[in-house]
């Protein structure tokens, strides 16, 4: 009895430990790694007209897939595709079920203290949408006026922030996703949308009529978007990090740059026409893994 | 599973600088306390009236009783908050839209509880019409041939036997409404399930965050369900109901 207890007590405490952090040899054993991935983060990770993940940091993370092939010497390594949410990425990867999170992920002290971050590969840049009939063109125009974001975004604590600091004040209002929150912009419930660049030129893009709005304003916050991965697992984050940096070092990464921003892309042959910014320029020549606090001292 | 739980977060003073996460989570219980009770008391008036119509003979009184049931019953409860919140302003004058989309005070808490308690007075309707439908007619009859108008037979036989009746599934209406509430969220109500995607996003902490959560709602709606028990045994009438 009380080895039938003691085993059950071992078997309990064994289920707790920590997921051996190995990701390349978790990898080789099950013949396939798990990418996590966006369904609408244009243009970085998002589904197509076919509901098949594409965008900048899919094409990132592929590059990564077939060097852990490579690695490993399995080049049948399947691919799956898990696609997560704002809200259960960080989870899911922890536990094992993303060995490899491609979506659009800033990179933060907060987050580091759980999850490790691949060299950053896309640097954007927190602003408003506005619609062009409004002539708004700065955030000191919204003073008492509402402004839309998304809960549970980096967005809204920015915001709260800004009032703080400059004495505006806002009446912010919240979408429950950033879909919701354009609706609000759409409908003129929100005279502007505070969100990261890249997503609110998606959601203009995606729009019923795009040439209604423009991205514009100061900077809010600046913010390092890159590929995630399990702490503590130092093969896997070399071999990831050698990758990225390599794509830098041989141009490849700005190529992947011009098709995803600069180029007509799924699903509707739009152009986002938004050309790199100065941040990352400097990375493709510098790569590093630092985080958001990194950039935005106050 | 590996999960490094940490549960002083919570004390943390949250990024924008003004307060803890514990003050965020205790602010979002207030909102989701005063979205209940307020939506509740909405649901119980607009039940009773609509629950009382339906049981009526006058047509015109309970046609658009039912009519008021079968709306507010047959549509998800988040595709009503969609409706009311992006959809009814509209549809009014273009100057009252935008008083409403921009100006109103208290918009999405208000917006809310008028969702709410709509959706939640078609349930308390149809639970009070089975409840005056489980009564014996003699005892309508015998109310009226003692020389009570209709009305005064609802008011001092029927309804106080029906209302007996009914207390139990009220009960569990009124923790569906607590429930409930977290679904406002979506048009940005700063309630429980509002912080909470708040907090998971700002510290990364997400089991912590909702199982903090999930507590909070459950006391809640367990406090509803002693408040109910306590009426329930208060105005229990001896030899009535088991």
């Amino acid at each position: 009895m009380t080895a039938k207890l003691v085993l059950l007590c071992c078997a309990a405490a064994l289920a707790a430990a920590p997921v051996a952090a190995d990701t390349l040899a978790k990898v080789k054993e099950a013949g396939a790694i798990t990418l996590g991935i966006r369904e609408s983060s244009y243009p970085l990770s998002y589904l197509d007209e076919k509901q098949q993940p594409v965008g900048y940091h899919v094409e990132v993370c592929q590059r990564v897939v077939e060097a852990v092939r490579r690695q490993l010497g399995q080049p049948g390594l399947k691919v799956q595709f898990q696609p997560v949410t704002s809200q259960n990425r960080i989870p899911l990867v922890t536990n094992g079920t993303v060995d490899l999170e491609c979506g659009s992920t800033t990179n933060n002290e907060a987050r580091l203290k759980q999850v490790a971050f691949a060299p950053t590969t896309y640097v954007t840049y927190v602003r408003m949408a506005v619609k062009r009939a409004s002539g708004i063109t700065g955030l000191a125009q919204l003073h008492g006026k509402p402004v839309a974001t998304t809960t549970g975004t980096t967005s809204v604590q920015l915001m709260r922030a800004h009032e703080k600091a400059k004495g505006v004040d806002f009446k912010e209002v919240y979408g429950k996703d950033h879909a919701d929150s354009f609706l609000m912009l759409e409908t003129d419930r929100a005279v502007a949308f505070v969100m990261d660049d890249n997503l609110l030129l998606g959601l203009i893009m995606t729009s019923k009529n795009p040439a209604d709005y423009q991205v514009v304003g100061e900077t809010l916050s600046v913010e390092p978007i890159a590929l995630m991965l399990r702490r503590d697992d130092p093969a896997f984050k070399a071999l990831v990090d050698d990758t990225v940096k390599g794509l830098m070092k041989s141009g490849e990464l700005e190529k992947l740059y011009a098709r995803w921003f600069m180029a007509p892309i799924p699903p509707r042959g739009a152009n986002m026409n938004y050309p790199m910014g100065e941040h990352l320029r400097q990375l493709l020549k510098a790569p590093n893994d630092l985080p958001a606090e990194a950039y935005n001292k106050r | 599973m590996s999960y490094d739980w940490n549960w002083r977060f919570l004390l943390d003073t949250v990024a924008a600088g003004e307060g803890s996460y514990l003050d965020w989570l205790l602010a979002g219980l207030g909102w989701t306390v005063a979205l209940s009770l307020a939506a509740w008391a909405l649901a119980l008036a607009l039940g009773l009236a609509v629950g009382t119509a339906r049981t009526l003979e006058a047509r015109w009184l309970r046609a658009p009783a039912a009519a008021w049931v079968e709306l507010f019953r047959n549509v998800p409860l988040l595709v009503q908050f969609f409706l009311w919140f992006f959809v009814v302003p509209e549809l009014l004058p273009r100057d009252l839209g935008l008083w409403v989309k921009q100006d109103m005070p208290a918009k999405e808490f208000v917006t809310a509880v008028l969702c709410l308690g709509f959706f939640t007075s078609a349930r308390v309707a149809e639970q009070l019409r089975s409840g005056i439908g489980s009564l014996p007619p003699g005892q309508r009859l015998a109310a009226l041939a003692l020389g009570m108008r209709l009305a005064q037979a609802y008011r001092h036989v029927i309804l106080p036997r029906a209302l007996r009746v009914v207390l139990p599934p009220l009960t569990s209406e009124f923790m569906n409404v607590i429930k409930n509430s977290s679904v406002a969220y979506a048009i940005g109500v700063m309630e429980l399930t509002f912080q909470a995607r708040q907090m998971q996003e700002e510290t990364a902490r997400g089991l912590e965050t909702y199982l903090a959560v999930t507590t909070l709602y459950f006391l809640c709606a367990f406090a509803a369900n002693r408040a109910m028990a306590a009426i329930e045994a208060r105005s229990r009438i001896p030899g009535y109901l088991g």
